[in-house]
């Protein structure tokens, strides 16, 4: 579909508009999950929404959002747990007992997903675009939850901006005056699990974590600011969720998340070549400045010493 | 307050008022722990207010976990803790606090100003959003701690002696009457070091009560009129001239205590 038919087809219309909102609410609650090191939990949060949605889904026998989200958020708080404990029982490091609770609890969805497409009504349940999206198979009603969700999401983020930074700069003073990091978390957390079950059917959990970092680590690369920081991570998630959604018209087969998260791989690649702070150019460059002026020293010294 | 006409306060014997003037900072019986380990025993302290107290002891001794367990950061096993004769949750907005240079990321994407801002949300509450009269004040707090010109700087591009001065004037813009540094000494330049004495100085003439973590064992007599010797439990607690005395460092530094006289006065410690 070409570039100016895409806004008259109201259906494509729809669908462009939730990718980027999507991108939207995952770039600014991956800023908030990245700045304090987080962003693994957010990983496993996304991929322990997979077993999450699939068991709420086998509960009421049909596709709710709001089932969803309390599917994927129980599951999400169970791997959290799992990790919690593993950490305090056994010898492994932090980052060791996350990249475990996110296999096991991916592997157990990827299990319950094909369980339920084998059985009956699994192939019009839509179920299968929840690994990797597909945007161009959403319904109206979808478009709509997901702009639902991710419109709250953003809400929040804009609400408890002042909280999200304080705790994650200094979560001990943020405590000290009466701002408990815990709750912080544990709002934090929940924005994520509702964010990536806006996006399971337009991108799939997989894609979801990446959408949730990407965007956020490309957008460092050019402030130091975090208001800015925030914003533009935004940016950058809805040009990536607008892009994916357009290439996805082109063809039903094509995976819509996939598109979305190549999108926004290419601006994390292009912001760590060319932005000031952590350009490869920039840093190539003032390495070329810095030795020309040395040597230029070592001339103007060399003469020196010549001349008496 | 139980005190002695000199003003000391033995371990042990502790205020039994609770009014609100009583003390600013009274700890009964104290037992805390720090990552599941138990590192403060039966700590019973009673600071007098409008005085610079030093908290000296060896590494380990449970200094800064007697400032967070004041703070209600780590968990209190047994005993209490009253500020200004009431817990800590009631008083926050009496309390400022420095924590430890190192406890944050300085890579953190914000400036100068924006850190002492953070010193204000105390105040604001949730929701709501600091605005210009917020950033007014912090930007008098920079200046008095001689940071004005750095005030957009981001906060990693600092020095650590610059790093630690936003950090005191996000605490003067808490503008607390008690206030808990911890090691706001560590690592700092020789112009950071004089600049922190003189707004000590500054806050004690204000009437305020400032509760210092200290290293430096030879700075102690000059800094400080109070001091608090602590390795697990209160040694000692007192004015700096009955308190600060080699026999009770060494009880409070066990073996490990070289003291090196100078004019009878203990200089250094090798903790």
């Amino acid at each position: 579909m070409p570039l100016s038919d895409v806004w008259s087809d109201p259906n494509v219309r729809w669908v462009l508009l939730g990718c980027m909102l999507l991108g939207l609410s995952g770039g600014v609650i991956g800023s908030f999950t990245y700045i304090r090191r987080q962003s693994l939990t957010g990983d496993v949060l996304a991929h322990a929404a997979l077993p999450g949605v699939c068991l709420a889904y086998m509960a009421i026998g049909a596709k709710s959002v709001w089932a969803f989200v309390v599917g994927a958020a129980l599951a999400g708080w169970a791997a959290v747990l799992c990790v919690g404990l593993l950490v305090r029982r056994s010898r492994l490091k932090a980052d060791t007992a996350l990249a475990a609770a996110l296999s096991v609890f991916f592997a157990f969805g990827v299990v319950l997903l094909t369980f339920i497409q084998r059985g009956e009504g699994g192939n019009v349940s839509g179920l299968d675009a929840f690994l990797f999206g597909q945007a161009a198979t959403m319904t109206a009603g979808d478009v709509r939850a997901m702009a639902t969700l991710s419109a709250v999401v953003l809400a929040a983020g804009v609400l408890f901006f002042k909280e999200f930074k304080l705790t994650g700069f200094d979560p001990e003073f943020a405590r000290s005056i009466g701002f408990s990091a815990g709750r912080i978390d544990a709002l934090l957390m929940s924005l994520v699990v509702v964010t990536v079950v806006a996006g399971i059917q337009a991108v799939g959990v997989v894609l979801m974590s990446a959408f949730l970092i990407a965007p956020a680590v490309a957008a460092r690369c050019w402030t130091e600011r975090f208001g800015r920081m925030v914003a533009l991570a935004g940016v950058f998630g809805a040009v990536s969720g607008w892009a994916g959604g357009y290439a996805g018209t082109f063809s039903h087969q094509l995976p819509t998340g996939a598109l979305a998260v190549l999108a926004a791989s290419a601006l994390f690649v292009l912001s760590l070549l060319f932005s000031p702070r952590c350009g490869l150019l920039a840093r190539a460059v003032r390495r070329f400045v810095q030795r020309r002026m040395t040597r230029a020293e070592f001339r103007r010294a060399a003469v020196g010493v010549k001349k008496p | 307050m139980t005190t002695t006409e000199s003003g000391t306060v033995a371990p042990g014997d502790v205020a039994a008022e609770t009014e609100p003037e009583a003390s600013p900072l009274v700890v009964r019986d104290l037992t805390a722990a720090y990552r599941g380990e138990p590192v403060l025993r039966c700590v019973n302290l009673a600071l007098p207010e409008g005085r610079l107290i030093g908290l000296i002891g060896p590494n380990g001794a449970g200094k800064s976990t007697l400032l967070k367990a004041v703070l209600g950061l780590v968990p209190v096993l047994s005993g209490e803790v009253l500020v200004f004769g009431m817990p800590y949750r009631k008083r926050r907005r009496l309390v400022g606090y420095v924590p430890q240079r190192e406890s944050v990321d300085w890579d953190f994407p914000t400036d100068a100003l924006d850190v002492v801002v953070m010193g204000l949300y105390g105040r604001l509450g949730w929701f709501r959003r600091p605005g210009k009269k917020e950033r007014e004040i912090a930007m008098e707090c920079l200046e008095k701690v001689g940071m004005a010109a750095y005030a957009d700087r981001q906060i990693g591009q600092l020095s650590g002696g610059q790093q630690q001065r936003v950090f005191l004037a996000r605490a003067l813009a808490q503008d607390a009457r008690l206030y808990l540094m911890d090691e706001p000494f560590a690592g700092v330049d020789a112009a950071t070091e004089k600049a922190i004495v003189g707004l000590l100085g500054e806050l004690k003439s204000r009437g305020k009560t400032v509760v210092v973590v200290h290293h430096d064992l030879s700075t102690v007599r000059d800094y400080f009129d109070w001091v608090v010797l602590l390795n697990r439990e209160v040694v000692a607690a007192g004015p700096t001239d009955e308190v600060f005395r080699p026999e009770l460092l060494q009880r409070t530094y066990g073996g490990r205590l070289a003291v090196f006289r100078e004019n009878g006065a203990p200089t250094r410690a090798e903790g």
